[in-house]
Protein backbone atom coordinates (compact mmCIF):
# COMPACT_ATOMS: atom_id res chain seq x y z
CA UNK A 1 0.00 0.00 0.00
CA UNK A 2 1.82 3.42 0.82
CA UNK A 3 1.34 7.03 0.62
CA UNK A 4 -1.22 7.06 3.41
CA UNK A 5 -2.45 10.80 2.61
CA UNK A 6 -3.92 12.86 5.59
CA UNK A 7 -7.26 12.45 7.32
CA UNK A 8 -10.04 14.88 5.34
CA UNK A 9 -12.06 16.11 8.21
CA UNK A 10 -15.52 17.23 7.86
CA UNK A 11 -16.58 19.95 10.22
CA UNK A 12 -20.39 19.20 9.80
CA UNK A 13 -21.05 20.26 13.80
CA UNK A 14 -24.22 22.59 14.11
CA UNK A 15 -26.15 20.74 10.90
CA UNK A 16 -29.76 19.43 10.82
CA UNK A 17 -29.43 15.90 9.12
CA UNK A 18 -29.05 15.19 6.10
CA UNK A 19 -26.78 18.04 5.84
CA UNK A 20 -23.62 16.26 7.61
CA UNK A 21 -24.26 13.54 4.92
CA UNK A 22 -24.43 15.48 2.08
CA UNK A 23 -20.76 17.83 3.34
CA UNK A 24 -19.07 14.21 3.84
CA UNK A 25 -20.16 12.74 0.32
CA UNK A 26 -18.89 15.97 -1.52
CA UNK A 27 -15.70 15.91 -0.11
CA UNK A 28 -15.34 12.11 -0.69
CA UNK A 29 -16.54 12.80 -4.53
CA UNK A 30 -13.49 15.72 -4.63
CA UNK A 31 -10.96 12.78 -2.96
CA UNK A 32 -9.09 10.53 -4.24
CA UNK A 33 -10.26 6.55 -3.29
CA UNK A 34 -8.74 4.71 -0.79
CA UNK A 35 -9.21 8.20 0.90
CA UNK A 36 -10.36 8.53 4.74
CA UNK A 37 -12.84 11.41 6.02
CA UNK A 38 -13.72 12.19 9.25
CA UNK A 39 -17.19 13.82 9.61
CA UNK A 40 -17.58 15.45 12.93
CA UNK A 41 -21.16 16.14 13.86
CA UNK A 42 -23.39 17.21 16.25
CA UNK A 43 -26.55 16.10 14.90
CA UNK A 44 -27.41 12.34 16.47
CA UNK A 45 -28.27 11.20 13.27
CA UNK A 46 -25.36 11.26 11.69
CA UNK A 47 -24.33 8.47 14.05
CA UNK A 48 -27.00 6.22 11.74
CA UNK A 49 -26.58 7.76 8.60
CA UNK A 50 -23.08 8.37 7.88
CA UNK A 51 -22.81 3.71 8.42
CA UNK A 52 -26.18 3.57 6.16
CA UNK A 53 -24.73 5.79 3.44
CA UNK A 54 -20.98 4.01 3.45
CA UNK A 55 -23.34 1.07 2.89
CA UNK A 56 -24.87 2.18 -0.25
CA UNK A 57 -21.77 3.29 -1.16
CA UNK A 58 -19.63 0.50 -0.74
CA UNK A 59 -17.31 2.22 1.41
CA UNK A 60 -15.82 1.21 4.64
CA UNK A 61 -16.34 2.63 8.18
CA UNK A 62 -13.65 2.66 10.03
CA UNK A 63 -14.70 3.94 13.35
CA UNK A 64 -17.02 5.68 15.74
CA UNK A 65 -16.33 7.87 18.24
CA UNK A 66 -18.11 10.76 20.51
CA UNK A 67 -16.82 13.00 22.75
CA UNK A 68 -18.70 16.25 24.43
CA UNK A 69 -21.74 15.92 22.32
CA UNK A 70 -19.65 15.81 18.78
CA UNK A 71 -19.75 12.61 17.32
CA UNK A 72 -16.35 11.48 15.18
CA UNK A 73 -17.55 9.04 12.40
CA UNK A 74 -14.61 7.49 9.85
CA UNK A 75 -15.00 6.12 6.88
CA UNK A 76 -12.78 5.13 3.70
CA UNK A 77 -13.61 5.13 0.06
CA UNK A 78 -13.94 2.47 -2.33
CA UNK A 79 -14.15 2.50 -5.96
CA UNK B 1 -66.06 10.90 -0.65
CA UNK B 2 -65.86 15.12 0.43
CA UNK B 3 -65.00 17.59 -1.18
CA UNK B 4 -61.55 18.03 0.99
CA UNK B 5 -60.24 14.51 -0.55
CA UNK B 6 -60.95 15.16 -4.50
CA UNK B 7 -58.00 14.19 -6.13
CA UNK B 8 -56.09 13.73 -3.44
CA UNK B 9 -54.19 10.33 -2.77
CA UNK B 10 -53.82 8.93 0.53
CA UNK B 11 -51.13 6.71 1.08
CA UNK B 12 -50.74 7.38 4.67
CA UNK B 13 -53.43 5.21 6.67
CA UNK B 14 -51.28 3.98 9.79
CA UNK B 15 -52.80 4.56 13.03
CA UNK B 16 -55.07 6.87 11.41
CA UNK B 17 -56.73 5.19 8.21
CA UNK B 18 -60.20 6.69 6.37
CA UNK B 19 -62.85 5.78 7.64
CA UNK B 20 -64.97 2.92 6.54
CA UNK B 21 -68.41 3.81 5.33
CA UNK B 22 -70.05 1.11 7.43
CA UNK B 23 -68.44 2.23 10.73
CA UNK B 24 -69.30 6.06 9.60
CA UNK B 25 -72.66 4.54 9.56
CA UNK B 26 -72.64 2.72 12.88
CA UNK B 27 -71.27 5.54 14.81
CA UNK B 28 -73.81 8.10 13.89
CA UNK B 29 -76.40 5.68 14.43
CA UNK B 30 -74.68 4.88 17.89
CA UNK B 31 -75.20 8.91 18.55
CA UNK B 32 -79.13 8.61 18.63
CA UNK B 33 -79.16 5.22 20.50
CA UNK B 34 -76.10 5.11 22.58
CA UNK B 35 -75.52 8.54 24.13
CA UNK B 36 -76.36 7.78 27.32
CA UNK B 37 -73.89 6.31 30.34
CA UNK B 38 -73.54 3.06 30.12
CA UNK B 39 -73.31 2.60 33.85
CA UNK B 40 -76.94 4.63 34.60
CA UNK B 41 -79.24 2.60 35.28
CA UNK B 42 -82.23 3.77 33.41
CA UNK B 43 -83.37 3.05 29.91
CA UNK B 44 -81.03 5.34 27.88
CA UNK B 45 -77.98 3.93 30.03
CA UNK B 46 -79.26 0.31 29.70
CA UNK B 47 -79.36 0.46 25.68
CA UNK B 48 -76.01 2.57 26.03
CA UNK B 49 -74.70 -0.45 27.90
CA UNK B 50 -76.53 -3.19 25.47
CA UNK B 51 -74.53 -1.24 22.58
CA UNK B 52 -70.99 -0.99 24.09
CA UNK B 53 -71.82 -4.53 25.43
CA UNK B 54 -72.56 -6.13 21.88
CA UNK B 55 -69.29 -3.68 20.61
CA UNK B 56 -66.66 -5.78 23.16
CA UNK B 57 -68.65 -9.38 21.88
CA UNK B 58 -67.86 -8.62 18.29
CA UNK B 59 -64.44 -7.58 18.57
CA UNK B 60 -64.03 -10.61 20.97
CA UNK B 61 -65.78 -13.02 18.13
CA UNK B 62 -63.22 -11.43 14.90
CA UNK B 63 -60.16 -11.74 17.63
CA UNK B 64 -61.36 -15.54 18.85
CA UNK B 65 -61.89 -14.83 22.29
CA UNK B 66 -64.50 -14.09 25.37
CA UNK B 67 -65.85 -11.38 26.13
CA UNK B 68 -64.61 -10.65 29.19
CA UNK B 69 -61.23 -10.99 28.12
CA UNK B 70 -61.44 -7.66 26.12
CA UNK B 71 -61.12 -4.40 27.46
CA UNK B 72 -61.97 -0.84 25.48
CA UNK B 73 -59.06 1.55 26.09
CA UNK B 74 -59.44 5.25 25.06
CA UNK B 75 -56.53 4.81 22.76
CA UNK B 76 -54.25 2.22 21.35
CA UNK B 77 -51.40 4.23 23.49
CA UNK B 78 -53.43 3.96 26.69
CA UNK B 79 -54.09 0.08 26.10
CA UNK B 80 -50.59 -0.22 25.94
CA UNK B 81 -49.63 2.13 28.42
CA UNK B 82 -51.97 -0.07 30.76
CA UNK B 83 -50.87 -3.71 30.11
CA UNK B 84 -47.09 -2.59 31.13
CA UNK B 85 -47.96 -1.08 33.90
CA UNK B 86 -50.55 -3.44 35.30
CA UNK B 87 -48.23 -6.47 34.98
CA UNK B 88 -45.41 -5.15 35.88
CA UNK B 89 -47.00 -3.77 39.15
CA UNK B 90 -49.32 -7.60 39.03
CA UNK B 91 -45.54 -9.49 38.97
CA UNK B 92 -43.95 -7.32 40.72
CA UNK B 93 -42.52 -9.68 43.35
CA UNK B 94 -41.08 -11.77 40.28
CA UNK B 95 -38.87 -8.87 39.11
CA UNK B 96 -38.40 -5.36 37.54
CA UNK B 97 -37.35 -6.25 34.44
CA UNK B 98 -39.49 -5.76 30.97
CA UNK B 99 -38.23 -7.84 27.95
CA UNK B 100 -38.83 -5.63 24.55
CA UNK B 101 -37.90 -5.47 21.19
CA UNK B 102 -35.98 -2.32 20.19
CA UNK B 103 -38.61 -1.29 17.47
CA UNK B 104 -41.17 -1.08 19.76
CA UNK B 105 -44.02 1.52 19.51
CA UNK B 106 -42.30 4.37 21.76
CA UNK B 107 -46.09 3.98 23.85
CA UNK B 108 -44.42 0.20 24.89
CA UNK B 109 -40.97 1.57 25.38
CA UNK B 110 -41.82 4.45 27.83
CA UNK B 111 -43.71 2.39 29.68
CA UNK B 112 -41.52 -0.28 30.19
CA UNK B 113 -38.78 2.65 31.23
CA UNK B 114 -41.90 4.54 33.73
CA UNK B 115 -42.64 0.57 34.88
CA UNK B 116 -39.69 -1.28 35.49
CA UNK B 117 -36.34 -2.15 34.22
CA UNK B 118 -36.29 -2.29 30.50
CA UNK B 119 -33.79 -4.70 28.55
CA UNK B 120 -33.66 -4.00 24.78
CA UNK B 121 -33.21 -7.09 22.21
CA UNK B 122 -32.19 -5.45 19.28
CA UNK B 123 -32.98 -6.10 15.36
CA UNK B 124 -31.20 -6.79 12.22
CA UNK B 125 -31.43 -5.26 9.05
CA UNK B 126 -35.00 -6.09 7.82
CA UNK B 127 -35.92 -5.06 11.29
CA UNK B 128 -36.72 -8.67 12.92
CA UNK B 129 -35.75 -9.62 16.58
CA UNK B 130 -33.76 -12.76 16.50
CA UNK B 131 -36.61 -15.43 18.49
CA UNK B 132 -33.17 -17.44 19.84
CA UNK B 133 -31.69 -14.00 21.33
CA UNK B 134 -35.10 -12.60 22.74
CA UNK B 135 -35.33 -16.45 24.41
CA UNK B 136 -32.11 -16.25 26.12
CA UNK B 137 -32.85 -13.08 27.37
CA UNK B 138 -36.75 -13.68 28.51
CA UNK B 139 -35.36 -16.60 30.50
CA UNK B 140 -33.81 -15.33 33.05
CA UNK B 141 -34.54 -14.51 36.74
CA UNK B 142 -36.52 -11.39 37.25
CA UNK B 143 -39.04 -10.60 33.94
CA UNK B 144 -42.15 -9.46 34.62
CA UNK B 145 -43.15 -9.15 31.41
CA UNK B 146 -42.06 -9.40 27.44
CA UNK B 147 -43.54 -7.25 24.70
CA UNK B 148 -43.16 -7.66 20.88
CA UNK B 149 -45.07 -6.11 18.61
CA UNK B 150 -46.86 -8.52 15.82
CA UNK B 151 -45.37 -6.67 12.99
CA UNK B 152 -43.92 -3.59 12.92
CA UNK B 153 -46.18 -0.72 11.61
CA UNK B 154 -43.03 1.44 10.40
CA UNK B 155 -41.79 -0.87 7.94
CA UNK B 156 -43.90 -4.16 7.82
CA UNK B 157 -41.58 -6.43 8.89
CA UNK B 158 -43.48 -9.56 10.59
CA UNK B 159 -42.60 -10.37 14.21
CA UNK B 160 -41.50 -14.19 15.70
CA UNK B 161 -44.37 -13.69 17.72
CA UNK B 162 -44.95 -17.49 18.17
CA UNK B 163 -41.16 -18.94 18.62
CA UNK B 164 -41.16 -15.89 21.28
CA UNK B 165 -44.00 -17.04 22.63
CA UNK B 166 -43.15 -20.66 23.19
CA UNK B 167 -39.80 -19.13 25.26
CA UNK B 168 -42.04 -16.36 27.05
CA UNK B 169 -44.79 -19.35 28.29
CA UNK B 170 -41.80 -22.05 29.21
CA UNK B 171 -40.38 -19.11 31.45
CA UNK B 172 -43.59 -18.39 32.86
CA UNK B 173 -43.55 -14.76 31.72
CA UNK B 174 -46.91 -13.41 29.99
CA UNK B 175 -46.35 -11.77 26.18
CA UNK B 176 -47.73 -8.53 25.41
CA UNK B 177 -48.05 -8.93 21.34
CA UNK B 178 -48.57 -5.04 20.26
CA UNK B 179 -50.92 -5.25 17.25
CA UNK B 180 -51.72 -2.50 16.61
CA UNK B 181 -50.28 -2.27 13.22
CA UNK B 182 -51.51 -5.54 12.22
CA UNK B 183 -55.37 -6.64 13.72
CA UNK B 184 -58.15 -5.66 10.67
CA UNK B 185 -55.16 -6.27 7.82
CA UNK B 186 -53.65 -9.92 8.97
CA UNK B 187 -54.82 -12.99 11.47
CA UNK B 188 -52.58 -11.99 14.34
CA UNK B 189 -52.63 -15.88 15.38
CA UNK B 190 -53.09 -16.87 19.28
CA UNK B 191 -49.21 -16.45 20.20
CA UNK B 192 -49.94 -13.72 22.88
CA UNK B 193 -51.04 -13.50 26.75
CA UNK B 194 -52.05 -9.43 25.82
CA UNK B 195 -52.62 -8.45 22.35
CA UNK B 196 -53.31 -4.82 22.15
CA UNK B 197 -54.97 -3.06 18.76
CA UNK B 198 -55.86 0.32 17.62
CA UNK B 199 -59.13 1.07 15.87
CA UNK B 200 -58.00 3.81 14.02
CA UNK B 201 -55.64 1.68 12.07
CA UNK B 202 -58.00 -0.80 10.78
CA UNK B 203 -60.28 1.68 9.51
CA UNK B 204 -62.53 2.26 12.62
CA UNK B 205 -62.79 6.04 14.71
CA UNK B 206 -59.65 6.93 16.38
CA UNK B 207 -59.37 7.49 20.35
CA UNK B 208 -60.50 3.65 20.39
CA UNK B 209 -57.76 1.28 21.22
CA UNK B 210 -58.23 -2.71 22.82
CA UNK B 211 -56.65 -4.57 25.32
CA UNK B 212 -56.94 -8.42 25.62
CA UNK B 213 -55.79 -10.03 28.27
CA UNK B 214 -56.19 -14.10 28.65
CA UNK B 215 -57.37 -15.46 32.07
CA UNK B 216 -54.56 -16.12 34.45
CA UNK B 217 -52.08 -13.49 33.27
CA UNK B 218 -52.01 -11.42 36.88
CA UNK B 219 -51.87 -7.51 36.94
CA UNK B 220 -52.70 -5.02 39.06
CA UNK B 221 -53.71 -1.23 38.41
CA UNK B 222 -51.03 1.19 39.38
CA UNK B 223 -53.20 4.09 39.21
CA UNK B 224 -56.70 4.99 41.12
CA UNK B 225 -59.23 2.59 41.84
CA UNK B 226 -62.69 3.24 38.84
CA UNK B 227 -65.52 1.79 38.13
CA UNK B 228 -64.16 0.78 34.67
CA UNK B 229 -61.09 -0.73 36.64
CA UNK B 230 -58.30 -1.33 33.70
CA UNK B 231 -59.37 1.90 31.99
CA UNK B 232 -60.89 4.88 34.00
CA UNK B 233 -63.56 6.48 32.41
CA UNK B 234 -64.68 3.89 30.22
CA UNK B 235 -64.90 4.62 26.72
CA UNK B 236 -67.17 6.59 24.31
CA UNK B 237 -69.97 4.23 23.13
CA UNK B 238 -70.30 5.80 19.34
CA UNK B 239 -66.32 5.27 18.67
CA UNK B 240 -66.82 1.44 20.45
CA UNK B 241 -69.56 0.51 17.72
CA UNK B 242 -68.02 1.82 15.59
CA UNK B 243 -64.81 -0.10 15.64
CA UNK B 244 -66.38 -3.21 16.03
CA UNK B 245 -68.02 -3.03 13.05
CA UNK B 246 -64.85 -1.74 11.07
CA UNK B 247 -63.13 -4.83 12.58
CA UNK B 248 -65.78 -6.54 11.19
CA UNK B 249 -65.70 -5.54 7.76
CA UNK B 250 -62.00 -5.35 7.63
CA UNK B 251 -61.35 -8.62 9.01
CA UNK B 252 -63.80 -10.23 5.99
CA UNK B 253 -62.49 -7.72 3.27
CA UNK B 254 -60.84 -9.51 0.50
CA UNK B 255 -58.20 -6.69 -0.86
CA UNK B 256 -55.29 -7.81 1.65
CA UNK B 257 -54.17 -9.71 -1.81
CA UNK B 258 -54.44 -6.85 -3.97
CA UNK B 259 -53.26 -4.19 -1.37
CA UNK B 260 -50.20 -7.34 -1.02
CA UNK B 261 -49.33 -6.94 -5.25
CA UNK B 262 -49.73 -3.07 -4.87
CA UNK B 263 -46.68 -3.19 -2.30
CA UNK B 264 -44.36 -5.53 -4.71
CA UNK B 265 -44.94 -3.25 -7.07
CA UNK B 266 -43.98 -0.17 -4.96
CA UNK B 267 -41.25 -2.22 -3.46
CA UNK B 268 -40.02 -3.28 -7.19
CA UNK B 269 -40.40 0.17 -8.71
CA UNK B 270 -38.95 2.59 -6.37
CA UNK B 271 -35.75 0.44 -5.86
CA UNK B 272 -35.47 0.64 -9.57
CA UNK B 273 -36.52 4.04 -10.35
CA UNK B 274 -35.48 6.03 -7.52
CA UNK B 275 -31.81 6.40 -7.49
CA UNK B 276 -29.45 6.30 -4.03
CA UNK B 277 -32.75 4.88 -2.42
CA UNK B 278 -32.66 2.65 0.68
CA UNK B 279 -36.11 0.62 0.50
CA UNK B 280 -36.22 -1.08 4.12
CA UNK B 281 -38.08 -3.69 5.72
CA UNK B 282 -38.81 -8.03 5.03
CA UNK B 283 -40.11 -8.04 1.20
CA UNK B 284 -41.98 -10.98 2.36
CA UNK B 285 -42.68 -11.65 5.92
CA UNK B 286 -44.15 -8.20 5.97
CA UNK B 287 -47.97 -6.68 6.85
CA UNK B 288 -49.68 -6.20 3.12
CA UNK B 289 -49.90 -2.81 2.63
CA UNK B 290 -47.04 -0.93 4.40
CA UNK B 291 -43.55 -0.26 3.16
CA UNK B 292 -40.80 2.16 3.80
CA UNK B 293 -38.20 3.96 2.03
CA UNK B 294 -35.07 6.20 2.17
CA UNK B 295 -33.99 8.97 -0.01
CA UNK B 296 -29.96 9.99 0.37
CA UNK B 297 -29.15 13.51 0.99
CA UNK B 298 -32.66 14.90 0.93
CA UNK B 299 -35.39 16.06 4.08
CA UNK B 300 -38.12 13.95 4.89
CA UNK B 301 -40.20 17.11 5.29
CA UNK B 302 -38.88 18.39 1.52
CA UNK B 303 -39.96 14.81 0.35
CA UNK B 304 -43.16 15.21 2.12
CA UNK B 305 -44.28 18.96 0.99
CA UNK B 306 -43.47 18.04 -2.66
CA UNK B 307 -45.64 14.77 -2.65
CA UNK B 308 -48.61 16.91 -0.71
CA UNK B 309 -48.43 19.46 -3.12
CA UNK B 310 -48.91 16.85 -5.41
CA UNK B 311 -51.91 15.70 -4.27
CA UNK B 312 -50.16 12.66 -2.39
CA UNK B 313 -50.34 12.54 1.67
CA UNK B 314 -47.71 10.19 2.80
CA UNK B 315 -46.21 9.50 6.13
CA UNK B 316 -42.53 9.81 7.34
CA UNK B 317 -40.35 8.43 10.08
CA UNK B 318 -37.68 11.17 9.33
CA UNK B 319 -36.27 13.59 12.74
CA UNK B 320 -37.03 16.38 10.60
CA UNK B 321 -40.55 15.73 10.09
CA UNK B 322 -41.49 15.72 13.49
CA UNK B 323 -40.66 17.38 16.40
CA UNK B 324 -38.93 15.38 18.12
CA UNK B 325 -34.74 15.70 17.61
CA UNK B 326 -33.75 12.11 17.45
CA UNK B 327 -34.01 10.03 14.44
CA UNK B 328 -36.91 7.54 13.95
CA UNK B 329 -35.58 4.63 16.70
CA UNK B 330 -37.06 2.04 14.05
CA UNK B 331 -35.08 2.53 11.28
CA UNK B 332 -32.02 3.27 13.64
CA UNK B 333 -31.88 0.24 15.28
CA UNK B 334 -31.67 -1.90 11.51
CA UNK B 335 -29.04 0.52 10.47
CA UNK B 336 -31.23 2.23 7.86
CA UNK B 337 -31.05 5.41 6.35
CA UNK B 338 -32.82 7.63 8.64
CA UNK B 339 -32.98 10.98 6.50
CA UNK B 340 -35.46 11.62 3.52
CA UNK B 341 -37.90 8.70 4.48
CA UNK B 342 -41.34 7.98 3.00
CA UNK B 343 -43.32 5.55 4.63
CA UNK B 344 -46.33 4.08 2.80
CA UNK B 345 -49.48 2.81 4.57
CA UNK B 346 -52.36 1.57 2.00
CA UNK B 347 -56.15 2.03 3.12
CA UNK B 348 -58.27 -0.83 1.87
CA UNK B 349 -59.62 -0.40 -1.28
CA UNK B 350 -56.24 1.93 -2.24
CA UNK B 351 -56.57 1.75 -6.49
CA UNK B 352 -53.81 0.64 -8.38
CA UNK B 353 -54.24 3.71 -10.62
CA UNK B 354 -53.57 6.08 -7.70
CA UNK B 355 -50.77 4.11 -6.86
CA UNK B 356 -49.35 4.11 -10.48
CA UNK B 357 -49.82 7.36 -10.54
CA UNK B 358 -47.80 8.16 -7.22
CA UNK B 359 -44.85 5.56 -8.53
CA UNK B 360 -44.87 8.01 -12.17
CA UNK B 361 -44.06 11.14 -10.13
CA UNK B 362 -41.74 10.01 -7.45
CA UNK B 363 -38.99 9.60 -9.41
CA UNK B 364 -39.18 13.20 -11.14
CA UNK B 365 -40.46 14.73 -7.45
CA UNK B 366 -37.65 13.10 -6.16
CA UNK B 367 -34.89 14.52 -8.22
CA UNK B 368 -36.47 18.24 -8.18
CA UNK B 369 -35.82 18.52 -4.39
CA UNK B 370 -32.24 16.93 -4.87
CA UNK B 371 -31.95 19.61 -7.80
CA UNK B 372 -33.02 22.54 -5.52
CA UNK B 373 -30.41 21.23 -3.04
CA UNK B 374 -27.81 20.59 -4.86
CA UNK B 375 -27.22 18.04 -4.61
CA UNK B 376 -28.05 15.64 -7.75
CA UNK B 377 -24.37 14.17 -8.82
CA UNK B 378 -23.17 13.30 -5.43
Amino acid sequence: MGGHSAVIVVDARGLRCPAPVIRLARAAKDAPVGSTLTVLATDPAAVHDVPAWARMRGHVMVEATQADGVHSLTVRTQA
Amino acid sequence: MTDTTVGRVVLDAGGHAPLLAEARAAFVEALDQGWADPRRLHAEGRRARMLLDGAREAIAAVVGVRTQDVDLSPSHTAALHAAVRSVARGRRRVGGDIVVGAVERAAVLNAADFAGHRVTVPVDSTGRVDALAFADVVRLPGVALAALQHANGEVGTLQPVGAVHDAARTAGVPLLVDAGASLGHVDVGDAWDLLAGDSGDWGGPGGLGVLVTRAGVRRSPDWPDDEDRWFPGGVSVPAALAAAVALQVATGAPDDVRRRELIDTVRTRVAAEVPDVDVVGDAVERLPHVLTFSCLYVEGEALLGALDARGFAVGSGSACTSSALEPSHVLAAMGALTHGNIRLALPRGARSAEVGRFLDELPGIVAAVRESWGVTAL
